[in-house]
């Protein structure tokens, strides 16, 4: 079933990406072609199949528990929009 | 001296007959004469460019040139697509999100190419986030075809193909998620490799589908591409997915003769889909093998066709999730105005993100979401089993997969820009070998439609990188189709 205008707009909301309405609607016939062309995928029988998740049949390693890094947070908060005090400010959360 | 491949660079280097810091000055002005025609570089930064190259003069001069303690590739100029973290250089993958983004880090493939003494001429143009074929998503605008300069250099990593076609560097890295590789070498006349998926380091990488991502050398000729792969690849503890394997060298291989090799030939790579130039550069190239001594096999990928639509379920997915880093808070861009937190998020990647990321973020979000993961994502999954073990029946037949890298020679600019899925088909070839975790390579086999370079696609089994390269090399030995280059002329000046 194509996207209306709806599933658009939440779609939108989860990816947080905001949406004009004029773009809701472009963006509803593009999705809609593109989900026509993989739909062809609905029709190929994988019953049984196994799904690969990954290119390589290899297990996650783990390695000890403890400190590999150094303390660089002056380094990664000087590429940051706004910090103070060593924390990333964002707008007001709580009331 | 532009003309030269990595091994006589080096030579040249040993012999003292020239510095490093002269063969980087050749190439920065070169940059500085031809770039601004072609688009193909975001960041050059002479003062650190010269810094590198004064330090490889240095330890070419301590160890002395030739001697086994130094790597064959110090001191020769290359450069990197945007998407690889350089520390203190700016690093944008080609996007409004991160136009603005110092690096405080090196990839690992960067850190392993500066060991080796490389010097960095800068960050090359790509299309953004790695998502296109034809460069023309890039925020920093499209990179053009140093072949015909109203044409599209294939993408994403068309900033590294166009630079190299034009000799504006001898060698570049790029990375391939399903295509973006080989696709540009393709289109720009060049030898391109993305290595088997966990041989390079993703680690600094800007994510796009990690399932998918590699990292891989571009360059003139087989042999550059060996040398360079040998000093990308490697074990990394940083990436989850780098696999440990012993060290291995990519160049041992290339003199081997080619008697006896089977090619195998995909009866799906070979139907109505490619264009008749293409076709005939590509049956020129097999006959040519033929007269190496190889032979040819008929094989079947029979689940070949469904690759590009379970492509765009898994890295549109894959991608969703990646990009949800990029929140306004931590890096990157962020709106000027906004109510809220809510707001702030979806303003900045409103913003900050271009139509085709969006684009592929939504679809991502759809295929993953409550109710259609089974139908789309799982199945995608399932579809994609199914197109490796292909490959591995296919391999049981013969050494190496040869068809074309791209269904058509380079088009020109907005061809396809306005249908996101007739632009994704242009990877049709590609895709499938990135799915399956398989090396594959492009290596220029002549020229199509409006003297358009033309791209053989070679696809080796996993691990098969020696022997992909030592095939590559045995045609480039008895070709020159690689030693082309293109006419280019600097920009008009301003009126």
């Amino acid at each position: 079933m194509p996207l209306n205008l709806e599933d658009v707009a939440r779609i939108a909301l989860l990816s947080r990406i905001e949406l004009s309405a004029a773009e809701r609607e472009t963006t509803r016939d593009q999705l809609n072609g593109i989900l026509g062309f993989i739909e062809q995928l609905q029709a190929v029988d994988t019953t049984g199949i196994e799904p690969m998740a990954h290119a390589v049949d290899v297990v996650q390693r783990l390695r000890p528990d403890v400190v590999t890094e150094a303390d660089r947070r002056a380094d990664f908060q000087a590429v940051a929009p706004e910090t103070e005090a060593g924390l990333y400010l964002v707008p007001q959360v709580l009331e | 001296m532009i003309n030269s491949s990595l091994k006589q660079l080096a030579a040249a280097l040993a012999a003292k007959k020239v510095s490093a810091v002269e063969l980087a000055t050749l190439f920065l002005d070169r940059i500085e004469k031809f770039n601004p025609a072609l688009n193909a570089f975001i960041t050059t930064d002479h003062g650190k460019t010269l810094a590198q190259a004064r330090m490889a003069d240095e330890t070419l001069g301590k160890v002395g040139a030739g001697d086994a303690a130094i790597s064959p590739l110090c001191g020769i100029p290359l450069a990197h697509k945007d998407i690889f973290c350089t520390k203190g250089w700016r690093t944008t993958c080609g996007s409004k999100m991160l136009a603005n983004f110092v690096s405080p880090y090196d990839a690992h493939v960067v850190e392993q190419l500066a060991s080796a003494g490389m010097v960095t001429l800068g960050k090359l143009n790509m299309d953004e986030f790695a998502m296109g074929s034809s460069n023309e998503t890039s925020y920093f605008g499209p990179v053009k075809n140093p072949w015909d300069v109203s044409c599209v250099p294939g993408g994403s990593s068309g900033g590294s193909a166009a630079a190299i076609a034009a000799r504006l560097t001898p060698a570049a890295t790029g990375t391939d998620t399903g295509g973006s590789i080989r696709q540009p070498a393709a289109l720009c006349g060049l030898t391109g490799l993305k290595p088997t998926y966990g041989a390079v380091s993703r680690y600094g990488m800007i994510a796009f589908a990690s399932s998918l991502d590699q990292g891989g050398p571009m360059a003139k000729s087989a042999e550059d591409c060996a040398l360079l792969l040998n000093a990308m690849a490697g074990f990394d503890p940083r990436d989850s997915t780098s696999l440990e394997r012993p060290r291995e060298d990519y160049s041992r291989d290339l003199a081997k003769p080619l008697a006896g090799l089977k090619i195998g030939l995909p009866k799906e790579f070979f139907g109505d889909g490619m264009d008749a130039d293409v076709r005939t550069a590509v049956d020129a190239a097999l006959a040519e093998y033929r007269k190496l001594g190889a032979v040819t096999v008929e094989v079947s990928l029979p689940n070949s066709g469904l690759s590009v639509p379970a492509y765009y379920v898994i890295a549109p997915a894959e991608a969703s999730s990646n990009l949800s880093r990029f929140d306004g808070v931590r890096y990157g861009y962020r709106a000027p105005e906004y109510a809220d937190l809510a707001e702030m998020y979806s303003r900045s990647r409103a913003q900050g993100f271009g139509a085709e990321v969006k684009r592929r973020i939504l679809i991502g979000t759809y295929v993953l979401s409550h109710g259609y993961y089974d139908a789309y994502y799982l199945q995608a999954q399932k579809i994609r089993r199914l197109i490796a073990a292909d490959f591995v029946a296919a391999f049981r037949q013969c050494d190496v997969i040869m068809g074309p890298t791209s269904p058509s020679v380079a088009f020109a600019f907005g061809a396809k820009s306005a249908d996101p899925v007739q632009m994704y088909l242009a990877d049709i070839y590609t895709i499938s070998t990135n799915l399956a975790g398989l090396p594959g390579m492009s290596l220029p086999c002549g020229f199509g439609n409006n003297a358009m370079p033309v791209g053989l696609q070679i696809i080796g089994n996993w691990f098969g990188e020696a022997k992909m390269l030592n095939v590559a090399h045995q045609y480039q030995q008895a070709t020159d189709w690689h030693a082309q280059m293109p006419a280019i002329a600097p920009a008009a000046p301003a009126k």
